[in-house]
């Protein structure tokens, strides 16, 4: 896949930015070009904390192409503390760790793909952690 | 308004066609609707089709089948809307000839999916889950469905073999339709059996890929062949719409608003209620999406649309049959073909063709196909 395109995310990927918006202050994660609460432009950035809880998970058995070395893997809905819900894997989980919907997660910086095209771009970006305790 | 009527249908077998290409599956169902038109030769052909620029490496459809099913230098274009494909070009040519500008329109919906592997497969569907914030994690269509399904588990008290009944009554109804992918009935212990693909899903959650091609011509009634015996069956309602792309941007995610909103629309359109129609066919690409499907329709409350499946009361000879010929889970999911399967199914219902899965006096049918997770929803409401 293209360099510009993963370049375009790294804000979004690498520090979780996303926008509040300045007409209605909702907080938008992943970043919209118009408000869906009001309508109004949104174009504000705003930094999440990183810290939510687990809103739905699966763990997948057959993964992808680019994602085979993390099979099985689990993937969830993480709603953030700030409101909007993002999609990401799990990582850091232990072998007898059982994941819940409800558990605190954290986001850290991972490899999230190695791209298999003569590229071989190494694709970083942000997953979820269970909150150490 | 102009009426628009169904002229023709047909359809290839559903399964792995190893020897038989893109275009020829196209043909071959071309060539059966218009047979059954009795020769009624087509002006517009609007194709449902997903994946051959990534699979096939074709695109540009129009030219390609027009060309190779001798209709050569008529108008031809492809529809895309996922999964959905086959039932939006449903609807484009139902709009075109309802427009008056095209006499007579062939629907097409094609996919040839087993040229590659299930994996490359897989990885190719995800282009209808969206790509920077969804994909970017590792998900799948299929772990879309696991996770509205895990959720769903949570808020409400679905019991453990709730959505088995789904799969198992598609395999039944499968088993009477020569075109169908399985014909045989699985049963609740092969079902409780089979591996884990995308927790909590099993493999009987989850339709399997596979090639077909459906084509319906739709024209006005004026236009039908002389001496044509059966009433013809007409288009009274349809409609399209879309939700958000990425799971986590809706607002209710068990909603399935835009599932919802064009049943509502498809309905109002010819003044019937969704209650007043005499089968479902409906999209289950998993089990969770018959669920939420029926719930968005309004035949179940929110949290009780697994009640349904109990009792019989979704069978061919119940108060609401569902998947009549299969549905995805038996008949099979030819991607972007499948809307044009479901109206052709839903035309040999109401023709009183359908043979030992006919539902007597079946006069009125609510047809509706997803594109992804019910990001875009088509619905259409077809009479006799």
């Amino acid at each position: 896949m293209e360099n510009p395109r993963h370049w375009r995310l790294k804000k979004q990927r690498y520090g979780l930015v996303g926008e509040e918006c300045p007409h209605c202050h909702e907080k938008l994660f992943p970043p919209r070009d118009v408000c869906p609460h009001c309508g109004g432009e949104a174009k504000e950035e705003f930094t999440f904390s990183g810290q939510g809880e687990v809103y739905s998970f699966t763990t997948m058995y057959s993964a992808p192409a680019g994602y085979e070395e993390y099979a099985p893997y689990t993937v969830a809905l993480v709603k953030l503390e700030e409101g909007p819900v993002l999609t990401a894997q799990l990582t850091d989980l232990g072998d007898d760790e059982e994941v819940e919907i409800g558990m605190p997660v954290e986001m850290v910086t991972r490899r999230l793909r190695s791209d298999g095209d003569d590229s071989g771009i190494l694709i970083y970006g942000y997953k979820f952690r269970p909150v150490m305790k | 308004m102009t009426e628009v009527v169904i002229a023709g249908i047909g359809q290839t077998p559903v399964g792995e066609h190893m020897e038989v290409s893109l275009r020829t599956l196209a043909a071959r169902a071309i060539q059966a609707a218009r047979a059954d038109a009795g020769g009624l030769r087509p002006q517009a052909m609007y194709i449902g089709n997903f994946l051959a620029s990534v699979l096939s490496g074709q695109s540009n459809l129009g030219a390609l089948f027009t060309s190779n099913s001798g209709l050569e230098g008529i108008e031809g274009v492809t529809v895309e809307a996922a999964g959905a494909s086959g039932a939006a070009a449903f609807r484009m040519a139902y709009l075109a000839v309802l427009s008056g500008f095209v006499d007579t329109a062939i629907v097409v919906g094609a996919e040839k999916c087993t040229d590659v592997t299930s994996q490359d497969l897989e990885t190719a569907m995800m282009q209808s889950v969206e790509y920077d914030y969804e994909v970017s994690g590792g998900l799948t269509l299929t772990a879309q469905a696991a996770l509205l399904t895990q959720r769903y588990m949570h808020e409400y008290d679905l019991p453990q073999d709730g959505l088995a009944e789904f799969s198992l009554l598609a395999h039944a109804n499968a088993v009477h339709n020569p075109n169908a992918m399985y014909r045989r009935a699985i049963s609740p212990a092969v079902y409780q059996r089979a591996g884990m693909v995308s927790t909590p899903l099993n493999m009987f959650d989850v339709a399997p890929y596979a090639d077909g091609a459906a084509a319906v011509i739709l024209t006005r009634p004026g236009l039908l062949p002389k001496g044509a015996a059966r009433r013809p069956v007409r288009v009274v309602g349809s409609s399209l719409i879309t939700d958000s792309l990425a799971l986590h941007d809706r607002h209710d995610l068990l909603a399935f608003r835009a599932a919802e909103l064009s049943v509502e629309r498809a309905c109002r359109q010819t003044g019937i209620l969704p209650g007043d129609v005499d089968f479902f066919e409906l999209f289950d690409a998993f089990t969770i999406y018959a669920l939420l499907s029926l719930e968005a329709a309004g035949f179940a409350r929110h949290g009780e649309g697994w009640k349904l499946g109990r009792n019989g009361k979704l069978a061919l000879d119940g108060e609401l049959p569902i998947s009549v010929m299969g549905g995805l889970k038996g008949r099979g999911r030819p991607v972007g073909a499948t809307g044009v399967y479901q109206i052709v199914e839903a035309v040999q219902q109401l023709r009183g063709q359908a043979g030992e899965n006919q539902i007597p006096g079946a006069r009125r049918a609510l047809v509706q196909a997803l594109g992804g997770a019910a990001s875009t929803a088509v619905t259409h409401v077809l009479s006799v």
